[in-house]
């Protein structure tokens, strides 16, 4: 038999010689290496083709390149700025303009929204029948609309029904409404003003004290500490009280008529006003489904078990539910937050100054250096989306279960 | 696995691709597709503007139609790309459309470094202001701390600039993207003034809900020569788009319209003439285009002053004067350089 006379015809291995070592092609993990290896030298070839055949055809048609273009002067005009700019100024400086007023939008947009999203959220289980049923029809149908349409509908409707700027509607003599915004007071603080922020910050960290104190003399003792009513008075009082003794170092400046627009104060512009609208209200509705489903993922037990033992229902949501419904929230919160800061992206539709407006496009436009701006602009979002999940991240360790 | 292996071979042979570069002929490409693709405005009337059925029309639109005429004796060849400010630019360096007729302003930044060619000036324009007429504003020095209303991209806004910081005024600006939503915004009062070259200002009132309510400010505040554009690189292409430009031009100073070009070629004995309409000469085989082409461009979409008063002359609603887009014999610009 063929089988047979092949193993006969093999040599026992003497005992001095090392047993024959199998190919280095069987070891998996080599295979993997070598693999790995040629993907990301293939991978790292493609990257330089792709540079190298951007520059040959940017030099081919005489297109200008490299980031000197930042330093020179921009000479436009921006319409709002949180820092002070001037047509003098660089592209480098108009590209921090924009990159604030997106962080701007961003910020409020984000704290807008989860404050809204968890009372819609809330109200959507709520047992009234009528607050449940308005919250679902409003989810559905802000969910389902584009979000361009809503910006477009949240500007050109507010502004044609604004009157112009000189039959403006006062309120309480210093407040102005009109279809260039919504003028406010200036506060202009003088000498004495910088107790006051102090004094909050004083009170902010002593109310941090407090809750830990209270805490832990709870866990020891049973005893409870009104904290909450304790330090809404102190966050309140302590500045308060410098205002009081430094005798209010503060004084306003009021907006007032001059030629066609407002001068003076502080003018929240419609684009602003209708961009953080839209998108508060576009992403709150999918904050309420997120809260929703994790309020919805504690089990019902929990709230039987946490009665039984006599916790009143609003502290049941706080100290039970709320704790656990954290989990499941956190991560799909994370991306409604950076879907809200890659949205304010919109905002060239509508005339808001942001970074997209600003440097993607007016800088580009006037610079010609698409492959430098564009390239910029998206390690911008990438930064700031990639901070957000770090931070949310964080936050959600410290959240997650922890098994004792 | 397998999945790493072909990405690895193709990232090698496309490697080996990329040592032959992207430098084909634009004349050669375009006869090869058989269209011209041209860039256009998004909408601007008398310039380049669709219609219901999505006919565009228009004098940068005519242009286009008679660069086909002179490549392929059939200006229908053409189709279009609609163009913010914003885009226009990487659009055409990116080779998206082989020529930007799209109320362009020459300068030398573009010219230089954004690898542009100007094949010259179709339109000769300058910047304006449109107000509220009951604002009661007679004069661009009255608006100081206005909201003015522009486009994003252009020489307008740095124009616009230019002029307040020179004039000491003070103002706040308001810039969109696409030209549609400068109209609204401005139309719903969000700006005092809008402002934009002097026939686009002419072009977007018929936009507005009440035009007799608004009107244009006296002064003009820039130079605006607007012209077809294309990419550097191809001294070819910029000359067929040049020379088209010439030929429109230099026909109305010889006289030759749609109407009379047949019987001109038959019967004419103007040298000038001749060379224009491919009897005599090898004008358009210099060009490598048939030695037909002027006679195409003029027979099929017609000479410059015929293209201006059907699109935006005194006749049409825009109803603007020829003034510096008059001949130069008649006291304008227009100036052909000599075909021979």
């Amino acid at each position: 038999m063929a089988e047979t006379s092949d193993v006969a015809s093999r040599r026992p291995p003497s005992p001095d010689a090392p047993p024959a070592r199998p190919s280095r092609w069987n070891d998996p993990n080599f295979r993997a290496l070598v693999f790995q290896g040629i993907t990301l030298g293939g991978v790292i070839l493609f990257a330089i083709f792709l540079v190298n055949n951007t520059m040959a055809n940017l030099e081919r048609q005489g297109i200008a390149s490299g980031f000197g273009f930042l330093d020179d002067t921009a000479g436009f005009s921006i319409g709002t700025s949180l820092i002070p700019y001037q047509e003098e100024n660089s592209y480098g400086r108009a590209f921090l303009v924009g990159l604030l007023n997106t962080l701007l939008v961003s910020v409020i947009g984000v704290v807008l929204a989860t404050l809204m999203g968890f009372i819609v959220g809330v109200a959507r289980l709520s047992k009234n029948w009528l607050i449940s049923q308005i919250a679902m029809v409003y989810v559905e149908v802000i969910r389902n609309l584009p979000l361009l349409l809503q910006l477009f509908f949240w500007y050109f409707a507010v502004l044609r029904a604004l009157p112009s700027p000189r039959d403006s509607i006062p309120l309480w003599e210093s407040f102005f409404l009109n279809n260039r915004g919504f003028s406010v007071p200036r506060p202009l603080p003088e000498a004495d003003f910088w107790l006051i922020p102090v004094a909050l910050l004083v009170a902010i960290a002593a109310s941090f004290l407090v809750a830990r104190t209270a805490k832990r003399r709870q866990d020891l003792t049973g005893e409870q500490f009104p904290v909450l009513s304790a330090n809404i008075g102190m966050i309140i009082g302590l500045p308060l009280l410098a205002a009081v003794l430094t005798g209010f170092p503060l004084h306003w400046e009021y907006p007032e008529l001059r030629g066609f627009n407002f001068q003076g104060g502080i003018t929240l512009i419609p684009e602003l006003v209708s961009l953080v609208l839209a998108l508060t209200i576009y992403t709150a509705s999918f904050i309420a489904e997120i809260v929703r489903a994790g309020i919805l993922s504690v089990s019902k037990g929990q709230t039987e078990a946490a009665y039984s033992v006599g916790l009143q229902p609003g502290l049941t949501l706080r100290k039970v539910i709320i704790p656990q419904a954290l989990r499941v929230i956190i991560p799909p919160l994370t991306s409604q937050y950076l879907n809200l800061t890659k949205n304010s992206s919109l905002a060239a539709a509508i005339a808001y100054p942001d970074l997209v407006l600003i440097f993607a496009g007016i800088t580009l436009n006037q610079t010609g250096q698409a492959v430098e701006v564009i390239g910029i602009t998206m390690a911008v979002y990438l930064t700031i989306s990639l901070s957000i999940s770090f931070f949310m991240n964080v936050y959600n360790k410290r959240m997650a279960l922890v098994e004792r | 696995m397998k999945n790493a292996i072909g990405i690895a071979a193709s990232s090698s042979l496309l490697l080996l691709a990329s040592t032959t570069l992207v430098s084909a002929q634009t004349l050669d490409a375009v006869k090869e597709k058989d269209f011209i693709q041209c860039g256009v405005s998004q909408g601007l009337p008398g310039f380049s503007n669709p219609d219901e059925d999505g006919n565009w029309s228009g004098i940068d639109v005519d242009f286009c139609r008679g660069v086909a005429a002179a490549v392929f004796g059939d200006p229908d060849k053409v189709k279009y790309t609609p163009l913010s400010a914003k885009e226009r630019f990487t659009a055409l360096q990116s080779g998206e459309v082989d020529v930007l007729s799209r109320n362009t302003t020459w300068t030398l930044t573009r010219d230089s470094a954004l690898g542009l060619n100007f094949a010259g000036v179709n339109y000769y324009d300058g910047q304006g202001f449109m107000v509220r007429t009951d604002l009661g504003v007679n004069s661009a020095l009255e608006l100081n701390g206005a909201s003015v209303c522009t486009n994003i991209g252009t020489t307008t806004e740095l124009n616009l600039a230019d002029y307040f910081r020179a004039n000491d005024m003070d103002y706040e600006l308001v810039a969109f993207e696409k030209a549609d939503e400068v109209v609204a915004a401005y139309d719903a009062g969000r700006c005092d003034v809008y402002t934009t070259d002097q026939s686009g200002l002419a072009a977007q009132r018929l936009k507005l809900t009440e035009p007799d309510a608004h009107k244009v400010l006296p002064e003009v505040i820039s130079k605006e020569p607007l012209g077809p554009v294309v990419r550097h690189g191809d001294d070819q292409w910029l000359d067929i788009v040049k020379w088209t430009l010439y030929a429109m031009i230099e026909a109305e100073e010889l006289g030759v319209n749609s109407a009379n070009v047949e019987q001109m070629k038959a019967e004419s004995d103007n040298p000038s003439i001749k060379r224009l309409l491919g009897t005599e000469g090898e004008m358009g085989e210099a060009l490598g285009l048939p030695n037909q082409w002027a006679y195409n461009v003029i027979a099929q979409v017609g000479n410059y002053g015929e293209i201006y008063e059907r699109n935006v002359g005194i006749e049409t609603p825009l109803g603007l004067e020829r003034g510096l887009n008059a001949l130069w014999k008649d006291g304008g610009l227009m100036y052909a350089m000599p075909i021979r």
